[in-house]
């Protein structure tokens, strides 16, 4: 810097400490532009944007700009994209839905995001479930596998305080600590292991069968074949059954487990009892973030089809 | 004597630069902060916000205890990707109890503003004992001592009368029956007629599925009843915020 401002005529500050001056050269021009122009911009900003407080609001700027209209605009522009679809998914005959490829093909993609946003959490990102949540991709259901019958579970759920359609006022598996002594659960431990075709003490199982018939058959019926079984026996196979027909209670032949099929986790059960709930999904029960029509007969055609569906 | 050698006077002087500096910091303040205490347009009046129920404010006591905030936001902003996946957008007013609010500012998880009524109660004890064991994927720490500390009422109604000082509007009534209510949100069996007329909405159950009162139960009540309190089927955004 010393050796170019030597050759001009620069003015030195005045001050001095012990003997060290400092020029005082002016400011590059492009700098001093750049700042006059963010001054400007930031004049410009404060008018064009909310900015200045008042009595009672604030500005709103001459461009009108609302993050809660932008937002407005954004789904809208959005929903009025897919609003055919979304139209017809809201109003469709769900058993007919397949027959619309184009629309059923919309209602998977859509029910797909539906389902990670919303259902994954318990049913696993994969709708395999855990522990005491089902499993979606096997056809071992427990309020049945129609796409109806799933559109109703959605919007209602299991066994809440949120919707008086909820699925399970009809019965929750009970403690049967006080009913039964411990030698009498283990007879009907291996009862229930044998009807599954599990490793058993047949005598046991014998001494079970007593048991199981007179407390556990009237919701899991004689054959063990749960609730949706007998619901299915006898009443109008393709209606819908949204209070008291249906307990919910499980078909305890087949190798599907919700809790667990081994001689502790059945114990523990029966000790215990069991009542899974399901929130209700419409947003008529939870406004702020509940589903819309629409989503639920979407993620209901993505359950749908991930396997089981019937 | 220009400007400028006025201004020599404060720079020679190391005390009274501080005091102007001071003033010029203390008049931006106001100005940004002073007029979010009048605007009429800052907190929209909404239906349905109350003080949070004894039991669910011991609840976020705990849920800031544990720094849940620290990997948990509570704050849906106003952008389609947030509003599509959790919900409304965040209002002011849902906050307007919070002291501190817990919007959070990281989201190692998810958002949580909305999580109320979502899962079940035994969900929440069985993600919260072993979050993998429900989400697989989840980088979430266990919490299960939570099912193991018994929560006494001792201080809540002191606490409520600290947060009635600060502006949440606890009336004499609600703190002076605040131990029975705390005790009574997780007996549905008990008579909490008066619990859900001073907190209407307030969920009574026994959130973690034991007969003792614990931190678990205190936990799950409050995130059962984040975001729910809006109606948001009779809320008109107002359009000049």
């Amino acid at each position: 810097m010393s050796t170019r401002n030597d050759k001009k005529e620069v003015e030195t500050t005045g001050h001095s400490w012990d003997g060290i001056e400092e020029y005082n050269n002016p400011l590059p021009r492009w700098w001093v532009w750049v700042f006059y122009a963010c001054i400007a911009w930031g004049v410009w900003y404060t008018v064009a944007y909310p900015a200045w407080p008042g009595l009672k609001e604030a500005t709103a700027g001459y461009l009108g700009f609302s993050t809660r209209a932008r937002v407005a605009n954004e789904m809208a522009a959005v929903d009025a994209a897919n609003a055919d679809m979304v139209a017809a998914l809201e109003t469709v005959d769900l058993a007919a839905l397949k027959d619309d490829e184009n629309l059923h093909g919309f209602a998977v993609n859509m029910g797909s995001a539906v389902f990670k946003a919303n259902c994954s959490q318990c049913h696993g990102s994969g709708a395999a479930g855990a522990k005491g949540y089902p499993a979606l991709i096997d056809d071992d259901w427990i309020w049945g596998g129609r796409i109806d019958e799933i559109a109703f579970t959605v919007t209602n759920g299991i066994r809440n305080e949120q919707s008086f359609s909820a699925r399970g006022y009809g019965g929750v598996m009970p403690s049967f600590a006080d009913v039964f002594s411990g030698e009498e659960t283990s007879a009907v431990v291996a009862y229930v292991r044998g009807i599954s075709g599990q490793e058993h003490d047949a005598a046991l199982a014998a001494e079970g069968e007593t048991l199981f018939l007179d407390n556990c058959a009237s919701c899991h019926g004689d054959a063990g074949m749960g609730s949706l079984a007998a619901t299915r026996e006898y009443e109008d196979p393709t209606a819908l059954y949204p209070d008291g027909e249906m307990t919910g209670a499980l078909n305890l032949t087949d190798a599907i487990w919700l809790y667990g099929g081994d001689e502790a986790t059945i114990t523990e059960t029966l000790v215990k009892g069991r009542a899974g709930v399901m929130p209700a999904w419409s947003e008529e029960f939870r406004p702020g973030s509940g589903l819309s029509a629409a989503e639920i007969n979407a993620v209901a055609a993505y359950v749908h089809q991930l396997g089981g569906g019937q | 004597m220009g400007i400028l050698d006025k201004h020599k006077v404060l720079e020679k002087n190391a005390t009274l630069l501080l005091v102007g500096a001071l003033g010029v910091v203390t008049i931006g303040g106001i100005v940004e902060i002073a007029p979010l205490f009048y605007l009429e347009n800052t907190i929209e009046d909404v239906e349905g916000m109350r003080p949070y129920s004894p039991l669910e404010l011991a609840g976020r006591e705990i849920y800031i205890r544990e720094g849940c905030y620290v990997c948990h936001s509570q704050m849906i902003r106003p952008m389609r990707d947030e509003v599509e996946r959790y919900g409304h957008y965040s209002l002011a007013a849902e906050s307007q109890y919070d002291h501190p609010f817990q919007w959070g500012s990281k989201r190692t998880g998810p958002d949580l503003a909305r999580v109320g009524g979502r899962y079940s109660n035994e969900w929440h004890v069985d993600h919260l004992v072993s979050p993998q064991s429900v989400v697989p994927e989840s980088v979430m720490p266990k919490y299960s001592f939570l099912l193991n500390r018994d929560l006494e009422p001792t201080y809540i109604a002191d606490l409520m009368s600290t947060h009635a000082v600060v502006g949440v509007p606890y009336t004499e009534e609600m703190i002076a029956s605040a131990t029975a209510d705390f005790e009574v949100q997780v007996n549905p069996d008990g008579d909490w007629d008066g619990l859900v007329e001073r907190y209407p909405g307030a969920v009574v159950a026994n959130f973690d599925g034991q007969p003792e009162l614990t931190e678990m139960d205190a936990l799950i009540a409050y995130l059962q009843m984040l975001g729910t309190l809006v109606d948001f089927s009779t809320f008109e955004p107002d359009a000049s915020r």
